[in-house]
């Protein structure tokens, strides 16, 4: 069996957005990139599945959509425990092309088990993971937060309204894992670390698919307004600022 | 000349300030009970951070230096009581072993060492030789086989987690120092016993005993280098402790600045922020400058080991300025808190408290500037 994880470089969770002077694109100047954290969380419960499968999962690849300067993410990965990556040579422009790029990149290896994040942490469109299992024509199953193997079967609970529903999908299948899947990321270890420099890390060519979303501008969130503090006991004054000013009642 | 890191050591910096956040959680009741850190210092050997400088033909990481100052100092932000763990077993234990051991020592001990299956402890301080250290008691008697040890030593960092001692005994007292030998001693030979848990000031959860020898039996193999070789083995093997001392104190200092820095943006006194105040923003800048020199001295004796150029000097040198300058950030940081700092829950009092063992062990302030007065003036 073998697994692949999709992984998105992202900014740091705790990066300062600046954006630049006409709205239309982020200054990335010193920004320091990161692993998506739901597709970390995937990548270790991957891993997790691996060690645990006494042999019966081969291999864990990772791949992404990104240029060149994403490959620390990448080799990141590989320290944490992957076993190969395979790297898309073009800028991640929307969720279709994202989608598209991968099931292209991956149509003749025959993956059992393909993991996404269910978000990622820049631009939070959760997509990317039903859009891959079109592509791919295979079936896919969002909100996962666990994930067992039960013999050659892989069984996920569902995250539903009041409660969870079990589903064992029938393989290959997408995974859309959320928060749960696993206590926490896995830190690299040293020895991780010094063999990532041998582990294999592919790139191929972009297909010639096009983004279906065109970009416009940013629009930052408006700045909260300033709170007015009004004594409990004047409920006259409140009143009428609620009806003369805020004009909302 | 480059100021950039590698990617590797950006991960390894990485990985460090991960572990070192698990242990925000329970570093302020492991201080106050002194209780040993167990749990972290076996996912620390998960990690392979107690092994990390160690060649990967023994189970090592085979990391770099200046990796290791930047795991050590990220630790050290959190918890000094770890990272010492870990400096004593990585630059005294095995980098001692590794460099000076022979095949056999090296094979019989390193890669357990390594992976943190076993632990390290340097026994040279006694009850009345610690920065001076020629004024061994401790007796090594040449009996053929086997040496029979004798004697006392104290202040022993991981004495009790510990079951490799690096021990430093007097052979031929007539030689004086020349005749200081050093032997790996398994803790488990009969005729050695503890003291009891050293109630300390700061770095409570890591584990201090004195440790006594009585006609202890230590294989003759076990002797590393020619006879007569122990003083100048502690001696080198200190020069490689200090980058890592250092890099303790420069992470103690950071720590300390980083949660003063925070503390000054959201307190306010007199209608605004403290780091609108003027005589804080100094405060904070004075210790943004003094980390930064700690840090170019750490990094540059560090990279000095890694290219075989000669360390002692600038070790000695990163030493004792950034022990120093931990002790005056920290102090400074209470004050940026006031009371607040004062207290444990805002953790640099704690840091205070860890800075100051820094100046005192692994050789004294003044000790590094004899070293560094002594080098300079021989020219």
């Amino acid at each position: 069996m073998k697994i692949l994880v999709c992984v998105s470089n992202v900014p740091d969770t705790t990066t300062k957005i600046k954006l630049s002077g006409d709205m239309h694109s982020v200054d990335l100047a010193n920004v320091q990139w990161i692993i998506n954290p739901w597709d970390e969380l995937a990548l270790t419960r991957a891993l997790e599945l691996k060690e645990a499968s006494e042999g019966k999962i081969e291999k864990v690849t990772v791949m992404l959509v990104g240029a060149k300067s994403a490959e620390p993410t990448m080799r990141k990965a590989l320290a944490i425990g992957a076993d190969d990556a395979v790297r898309v040579d073009a800028e991640p422009l929307d969720a279709y092309f994202v989608a598209g790029q991968i099931a292209g990149a991956i149509k003749d290896e025959n993956y059992d088990l393909v993991f996404c994040g269910i978000e990622s942490s820049d631009y939070n469109g959760s997509a990317m993971g039903s859009m891959l299992s079109e592509f791919m024509n295979i079936p896919s199953v969002s909100s996962v937060s666990k994930v067992e193997m039960d013999d050659d079967q892989i069984v996920v609970n569902r995250e539903i309204a009041g409660g969870f529903e079990v589903v064992v999908p029938e393989l290959p299948f997408v995974a859309i894992v959320q928060k749960g899947i696993t206590k926490e990321p896995r830190i690299p270890s040293m020895r991780g670390i010094m063999m990532a420099r041998k582990k294999p890390l592919k790139v191929v060519e972009a297909s010639g698919l096009e983004a279906l979303t065109e970009f416009v501008k940013y629009e930052p969130p408006q700045p909260k307004a300033a709170c007015k503090m009004i004594d409990a006991d004047n409920v006259a004054e409140l009143v009428d600022l609620l009806h003369n000013e805020a004009k909302i009642i | 000349m480059n100021f950039e890191f590698t990617e590797e050591q950006i991960m390894i910096r990485q990985a460090a300030r991960d572990f070192a956040k698990k242990l925000e959680a329970d570093v302020i009741e492991r201080d106050t009970k002194a209780e040993f850190p167990t749990q972290h210092v076996k996912e620390l050997s998960e990690l392979g951070f107690m092994g990390m400088t160690v060649d990967p033909e023994y189970g090592g990481g085979g990391m770099d230096t200046i990796s290791y100052v930047l795991a050590i100092e990220e630790i050290s932000k959190v918890d000094s009581s770890i990272s010492v763990i870990m400096s004593v077993n990585n630059s005294l234990v095995c980098w001692g072993i590794e460099k000076f051991g022979n095949a056999a020592q090296k094979e019989k001990y390193l890669p357990d060492l390594a992976n943190g299956e076993r632990i390290g402890a340097f026994l040279l301080s006694e009850p009345e030789a610690g920065s001076d250290a020629t004024s061994q008691r401790t007796t090594a008697e040449d009996k053929g086989d086997y040496y029979l040890m004798n004697g006392t030593k104290n202040w022993i960092t991981n004495a009790n987690c510990g079951s490799v001692y690096l021990v430093i005994a007097q052979t031929h007292p007539e030689k004086k120092h020349h005749g200081i030998n050093v032997f790996i001693v398994d803790k488990d030979t009969p005729g050695i016993s503890l003291g009891p848990h050293e109630d300390k000031m700061g770095m409570r959860s890591s584990d201090t005993h004195s440790v006594m020898f009585t006609d202890v039996k230590v294989p003759a193999e076990n002797r590393i280098g020619e006879d007569g070789f122990g003083f100048k083995f502690a001696m080198k093997v200190l020069e490689v402790g200090r980058i890592g001392i250092a890099a303790q104190a420069l992470g103690i200092a950071g720590g300390a600045y980083e949660r003063a820095l925070q503390y000054s943006k959201e307190r306010k006194a007199f209608g605004k922020l403290l780091a609108d105040h003027q005589a804080l923003a100094f405060k904070l800048a004075d210790m943004y400058v003094k980390i930064e020199n700690a840090r170019n001295l750490c990094l540059k004796a560090a990279w000095l080991k890694d290219n075989d150029k000669p360390f002692g000097l600038t070790s000695a040198m990163a030493k004792q300025y950034a022990a120093d300058i931990a002790m005056e950030v920290t102090t400074e940081a209470v004050q940026i808190h006031g009371g607040y700092g004062y207290v444990k829950e805002y953790h640099v009092e704690r840091l205070m408290r860890e800075a100051k063992l820094t100046q005192i062990y692994e050789g004294t302030s003044e000790v590094q500037k004899i070293v560094i007065s002594r080098t300079i003036l021989k020219d």
